[in-house]
């Protein structure tokens, strides 16, 4: 079994540009991925590319060819839809080809143009990730089903509004120095108390926002690396994948998230390492309280204490176990198809060294990207090493 | 939600909304006691085909609730307005609570199926109201 190389990484800034199309988003981020690689784009086998709401914000369907075509790749090319987690799908499944000895070259990533819809109309959009007989139909969006989550969770483990706006202002933080981030601005955590509520007890600076934007990673087996002299030191050692029913009230439980459990211990025993062994990650939080439902199914932090971690500084950039270091989904903004490729662009770039948040984690050579779809009915996990 | 799709009813779920209207909603118990909702042909549990219309307990409690300020377009006129998890026992479900202050909702508030309509598109909306 080969193992897999992080050989390039692209990401366009994210952030508000409605104009643009997502061909275009995706071709920007591949040309950065290319020349960060040195892969020649013959080389390429495949294209694994994910997107969730292409035929609602741009009528198009059928994006594999297209995005093929906008990154000047002449390889069959499968979109992967699977809600927030269609990029991190996509890259689970480039993991397994290049392993299985299939492909030597893959190109993998994903894009989003969201804000041409609007607030209200990408609020509809995204809300097609839920069951739309028995939940959309009901009232349910997107903010209001981690919200159902949020409550839940206080129930049952207490904590309260305060303890979430700790996430959003480390990650807010955590972005001022990504050039690539949506919002790259300080806030406090009277902002987020003090922001209009979207669904209680999530308000506005709980919630990620709309976002446009790209990722791409050219993946390589070790073997094409060491032929092609590639400078690619970081490798995706470890691969999970979970699911769980696709309603929340369906759940066995409401403020867990079971399927990214599933993904994390797959993933953990795929790489041979434990939780412990995890020096910091990059997490799903499209809101505030699935940062906290990460990294307690990410086993991180024990179920009940991952609400306290960011106000008690454990996740913070000097923390025992930094959390979302790029600005996160928060801070970074959450182009929804983009979303997983770009987390693992994110921390191979942490790992090599090469990102302004390395400082932090100089001494990490083991992180783990974790990408959610919908209430987390669809989950990936994916562990990232570095060579010493 | 277009006006063709509107017109086309989802067999298995409108049947359950009409029969929750007349007071008879049901839940789909497979062989070994599980619950779910229609349209179904499987357990999703165990695997079990053999599913059958057992009459709903007649109340539930708020297991957990939100109030949306944000809503999409198709509620709109609606917002702002609550939405719960409802247990019922072998099953939960989703809806929004009905004839009941927004401050006053809280969880284990007992409640039963009652269908509203949305003030934005007057289509049937699946409520549940203090019993
Ligand atoms: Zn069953």
């Amino acid at each position: 079994m080969s193992n897999v190389r992080v050989a390039g990484v692209g990401l366009t800034s994210f952030g508000n540009t409605p104009e643009r199309t997502s061909r275009d988003l995706f071709a920007e981020a591949s040309i950065t991925a290319f020349e960060d690689s040195g892969v020649p784009r013959d080389d390429v086998d495949a294209l694994l590319y994910g997107n969730f709401m292409g035929e609602l914000s741009e009528h198009q369907g059928h994006h594999g060819p297209l995005m093929a075509e906008a990154a000047g790749v002449q390889a069959p090319a499968t979109r992967y839809e699977s809600a927030c987690a269609s990029s991190g799908t996509a890259v689970r499944d480039a993991v397994m080809r290049i392993r299985n000895g299939e492909d030597d070259v893959l190109l993998v990533g994903g894009a989003e143009r969201m804000t041409n819809l609007g607030t209200a109309g990408a609020t509809e959009a995204l809300a097609i990730a839920a069951d739309d007989l028995w939940e959309v139909r009901a009232g349910v969006t997107f903010p209001g089903a981690y919200a159902l989550m949020a409550q839940a969770y206080f129930t049952e483990y207490g904590g309260e509004h305060e303890d979430l706006a700790h996430i959003a202002v480390k990650n807010h933080e955590n972005a001022l120095n990504n050039d690539k981030a949506q919002y790259q601005s300080a806030i406090e955590v009277s902002d987020v108390l003090e922001a209009p509520q979207v669904s209680s007890p999530l308000g506005l600076y709980d919630s990620c926002p709309l976002s446009d934007g790209a990722a791409a990673i050219v993946l390589t087996s070790e073997e094409y690396a060491e032929e092609h002299g590639l400078d690619a030191p970081v490798s995706i050692t470890g691969t999970g994948q979970g699911g769980d029913r696709m309603a929340l009230h369906d759940r066995d439980h409401l403020a867990r998230s079971p399927a990214a459990r599933e993904a994390g211990e797959q993933a953990y025993a795929d790489a041979g390492i434990d939780a412990a062994d995890v020096d910091f990650a990059e997490v799903h939080d499209c809101f505030t309280i699935a940062e906290v439902l990460a990294i307690e199914s990410l086993d991180l932090f024990p179920v009940g204490e991952g609400i306290s971690a960011a106000r008690d500084g454990r996740t913070t950039a000097d923390g025992e176990t930094p959390i979302n270091l790029s600005g996160g989904l928060k801070a970074k903004g959450h182009p929804v198809g983009a979303t997983g490729a770009s987390q693992i662009a994110e921390v191979a770039t942490l790992l090599s060294g090469d990102h302004p948040n390395s400082e932090f984690v100089e001494s990490g050579t083991t992180a783990v990207a974790h990408n959610a779809g919908g209430t987390v009915a669809s989950a990936t996990v994916h562990v990232l090493e570095v060579d010493n | 939600m277009s006006d063709d799709e509107s017109q086309t009813r989802d067999a298995g779920f409108d049947e359950w909304l009409d029969a929750a209207e007349a007071g008879e909603a049901y839940y789909l118990e497979c062989a070994n006691g599980h619950g779910s909702l229609p349209p179904r042909r499987v357990c999703p549990d165990c695997g079990s085909t053999e599913l059958e219309e057992t009459a709903l307990p007649e109340s539930g409690e708020v297991a957990t609730f939100t109030v949306t300020h944000v809503p999409t377009p198709a509620f709109e006129e609606d917002a702002p307005y609550a939405t719960a998890v409802v247990d019922f026992g072998p099953v939960r479900i989703t809806g929004q609570i009905v004839g009941v202050d927004l401050e006053a909702i809280e969880n284990g508030l007992e409640v039963e199926p009652e269908i509203t309509v949305s003030e934005t598109t007057g289509e049937r909306v699946l409520s549940f109201s203090p019993v």
